[in-house]
């Protein structure tokens, strides 16, 4: 059994539960067929196994150095992405005009979590170049695609995407970096970026940054920002290396996880190199100006979506981790069986241990079905029928979203910890591999907007958007499988389905409580624990799913679906009621607190 | 010049085996099954022959259940031309795997046939050899590297205490070891192209062959587990419980 992630799950939830042979109808993917989603599945694992899940923890131990300028990663990183690249892995969703191999998003996603799970940081650098061309692809010209897409989709050309700034993290509102316009139509820019991943390295021939930088005409927040493609190296017309652009590594940042990851400080037009004679970082306008959020934006949905992902397949390895260790760690005897004679037993003897193992269990199989419901999302809102589908699925995609980002990266990175005690001292020593996946786990709450942004994006934005369309489509959904597991017959699921109803119809009337004062300070001011109830009541709706889909099947399988499923809906979803009284309370003690008192 | 490349679905190599509780065989519910790993070799060579030019042609075959068509695929995605899958019920006992191979030989006349020197299952490792005989061909055996011509093979064996090289005239059975290459994983566009490729789907009657199991399995169980070690002192000890366990 691989320890990188459990490849039955995956067939379940992406075969048996999300019917991935249907897509196959669909003009996009008609290429495809079950048997090569199990092909492309198998490839996948080799690949992780083989080439990436070996060097994680070198990785981790040799982080990138700064050498004369540049950043020099460990030989491993730069053979694993050839060997990557080279199964055409880099871009497999993207359109065939784009070198991708129309693969729906769904297997993309259950693709991409096995190298997600076996060496975060190696696969950091090709995720990155896929969000990138992807926004290319989007919205560049066509000679920017021509010019950039493919040698990325080959690997020889890695991509980055530069929107935070030392002053500038959360609120991106205040980005100084500044484009000028040249009579060419020709930008340069100037300015400095912070916490770049991937900014610099030895490994790809060239590296394309997407740079979020003010506009010529200077309007202050966001809407005064546009969006540039700055090469490290400029690229002629017949695809060649040109000159060496204006974007100096200043320096990297020393992380707590993600070490395999460059991670960087990169200044923009300084002088430090003078392409075309002059200083300032050559840029090409990507779309309109002044729209480059809105360009972003496309990407970042889909980067956070990623992002909870990422946490999804490191809480998932840590489980199966732990629960390899459990079973074979013998230690003590069961409570009451004190005759020190009898032989230990192992620790899955113990209820404690198989209390936090089923946790974890719930937390990442519940995180892993939740991805890959959004990326099956993806794949309605590109292909499904009819235009109001399309519209549907995007919508509760947008609504989603926060969710999917937040809630792995908060409880997938507690079944990191849970890992850790399951494994006692060990677990707490360098030996073992589960304290690295809580080190690199605990990026994900912080990177592509932090838990406090996420929870101003659910309760701020999305459950108001379009006049409460996306809440209302949301209970739709939810109410729909509320109703199948109803009419199921088996009483254990009505049973679930009549709590999680009841659970939403609080959240419902803790939504109108928020909304109903006319302050947003106060509104916002608990916003992440509304996310989290939020996310708790999204991810015990996935449980039901997933019950359902195992329905009458037998074995152990199946089995451990439903005590999960169980696990969930006894003590993790009545955790939202007193989250959610204390959201009607509009309560103020954080909002009075001052920062004197501190 | 044509190349025939036999594939065998078995065990994946990372399961951990566990015989059946009534010790009629191995546990196959619910094992990941994959292509037997020298065959993944064995398939990688003769693309890689396809690759230089000096092949035209890789056709692959397999005998097994209806699911050996995935390891067929596989084999496609690896760069194969075509395949040919025999289907059978039972796992076919080696002579019978050659008389098939040979019957299938008749038909596509290959100039060379690359095989796994064994596969991870039975560990039989007598397939090549009996192909061999039964078509009265030259055999180079435990290949670790494969050069060739129009019509000769000049072979590097895996031998004990050393290697060997040896020439033998086409056509040819050689069997491939562990070394001989490293295969290639199936990337998605050639995953793509194999599934426009052609599986030619026979039964063994087809062909004549009587694959009815000629051995009796009477009990299959796991091997002794392995006993703890002991301390030595010092090297003049060990020296001294090899020489006693008449190792030295
Ligand atoms: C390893 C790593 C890799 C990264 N990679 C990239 C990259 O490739 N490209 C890139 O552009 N960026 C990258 N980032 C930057 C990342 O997106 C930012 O760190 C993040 O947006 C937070 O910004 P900040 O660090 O400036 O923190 P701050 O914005 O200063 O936030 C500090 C704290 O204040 C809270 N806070 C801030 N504003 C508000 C508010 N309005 N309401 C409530 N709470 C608030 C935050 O939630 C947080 O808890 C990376 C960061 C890290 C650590």
């Amino acid at each position: 059994m691989s320890l990188i992630l459990s490849r039955r799950d995956l067939d379940f939830l992406v075969f048996e539960w999300l019917d991935a042979a249907a897509l196959t109808s669909r003009e996009r993917y008609q290429d495809h067929s079950a048997e090569t989603f199990h092909q492309v599945l198998d490839t996948c694992e080799a690949i992780a196994t083989d080439h990436f899940a070996p060097h994680n923890k070198l990785n981790d131990q040799n982080e990138p150095q700064f050498v004369n300028g540049g950043a020099v990663t460990i030989p491993e990183v730069k053979r694993a992405l050839a060997v990557y690249s080279e199964a055409a892995l880099i871009a497999p969703g993207q359109l065939y005009e784009y070198g991708g191999m129309q693969l729906p998003a769904l297997l993309e996603k259950a693709c991409a979590v096995w190298f997600r799970a076996a060496n975060i940081a190696t696969s950091a650098y090709p995720f990155l170049t896929a969000a990138n061309l992807n926004v290319i692809a989007a919205y560049g010209e066509d000679w920017q695609k021509e010019r950039f897409i493919p040698p990325m989709t080959e690997g020889r050309f890695f991509g980055t995407m530069c929107l935070s700034e030392p002053q500038a993290g959360s609120s991106l509102s205040d980005v100084r970096t500044r484009a000028v316009k040249q009579d060419d139509g020709i930008y340069r820019l100037y300015g400095t970026k912070m916490w770049i991943s991937g900014g610099d390295q030895d490994i790809s021939e060239n590296i394309i940054h997407l740079v979020l930088a003010r506009s010529p005409d200077g309007i202050p927040g966001v809407k005064g920002l546009s969006l540039y493609i700055v090469p490290k190296f400029l690229v002629n017309e017949d695809g060649t290396l040109g000159e060496r652009n204006d974007v100096v590594l200043a320096g990297l940042n020393h992380k707590m996880g993600y070490r395999g990851t460059t991670n960087t400080l990169l200044n923009f037009g300084e002088g430090g190199h003078r392409p075309g004679g002059e200083a300032g970082a050559v840029g090409y306008l990507i779309g309109q100006e002044n729209n480059g959020l809105a360009c972003m934006f496309h990407m970042m949905n889909e980067a956070r979506i990623g992002v909870g992902s990422g946490a999804v397949a490191l809480g998932y390895t840590g489980y199966l981790h732990a629960v390899d260790y459990a079973k074979s760690r013998q230690q003590g005897r069961p409570n009451g069986a004190k005759d020190p004679t009898t032989p230990q037993v192992a620790l899955t003897r113990h209820t404690d241990i198989r209390r936090m193992l089923l946790a974890a269990k719930s937390y990442v199989e519940g995180g892993m079905a939740l991805a890959l419901y959004c990326a099956r999302l993806v794949d309605e809102e590109r292909t499904a029928q009819t235009p109001e589908a399309r519209v549907e699925a995007h919508l509760l995609l947008d609504m989603l979203t926060p969710i999917a980002k937040s809630w792995p990266s908060q409880w997938c990175l507690e079944a990191n910890s849970l890992a850790i005690q399951v494994h006692g001292g060990y677990g707490y020593t360098r030996d073992y591999n589960v304290e690295q996946f809580y080190r690199d786990n605990r990026l994900n709450p912080i990177h592509e907007g932090t838990h406090g942004i996420q929870g101003i994006d659910i309760l701020g934005r999305k459950v108001v958007m379009q006049g409460g369309a996306g809440l209302n489509l949301f209970n739709a959904t939810l109410e729909k499988t509320v109703a199948r597991a109803k009419a199921s017959g088996d009483e254990t699921l009505a049973g679930y389905a009549g709590e999680l109803h009841a659970a939403l119809d609080r959240l419902n009337a803790v939504t109108a409580t928020l909304h109903a004062i006319n302050d947003q300070e106060r509104t916002l001011a608990n916003a992440s624990v509304y996310l989290e109830a939020f996310g708790h009541i999204t991810v015990a709706w996935i449980w039901l799913e997933q019950a359902l889909a195992a329905l009458g099947k037998a074995g152990d399988f199946y089995d451990g679906k439903r005590q999960a499923a169980r696990y969930f809906f006894r003590w993790e979803l009545p955790k939202v009621y007193p989250q959610l009284d204390l959201l009607e309370t509009l309560d103020d003690t954080t909002l009075e607190m001052q920062e004197a008192w501190f | 010049m044509k190349v025939l490349v036999p594939v065998k679905r078995v065990i994946d190599y990372n399961v951990k085996v566990r015989v059946k509780p009534d010790q009629t065989g191995v546990d196959l519910a619910n094992v990941k099954m994959s292509m037997n790993p020298f065959d993944e070799i064995a398939t990688e060579e003769a693309v890689r022959l396809k690759e230089k030019g000096v092949a035209t042609e890789v056709v692959v075959v397999s005998i097994g259940p209806q699911q050996a068509q995935e390891t067929i695929r596989t084999a496609l995605a690896m760069g194969a031309d075509r395949g040919i899958l025999i289907v059978t019920d039972q796992d076919a006992e080696p002579l019978a795997v050659a008389k098939l191979l040979k019957a299938v030989i008749a038909e596509e006349s290959p100039n060379l046939v690359v095989m796994g020197k064994q596969a991870i299952d039975g560990d039989n490792n007598a397939v090549g050899q009996m192909l061999a005989a039964l078509l009265d061909w030259p055999q180079a055996t435990f290949a670790s590297k494969l050069e060739v011509t129009a019509d000769k093979a000049t072979v590097t064996r895996e031998i004990d205490g050393g290697l060997q090289t040896l020439d033998v005239s086409l056509p040819a059975v050689i069997t491939a070891d562990l070394r001989l290459n490293e295969p290639r994983y199936a990337s998605l566009p050639n995953i793509m192209k194999a599934k426009k490729k052609e599986i030619a789907m026979k039964t063994a009657a087809d062909y004549g062959v009587d694959v009815s199991p000629k051995l009796k399995v009477l009990k299959v169980t796991e091997p002794p587990k392995r006993s703890a070690g002991i301390k030595v002192a010092d090297a003049a000890e060990l020296v001294g419980k090899l020489k006693s366990e008449g190792v030295l």
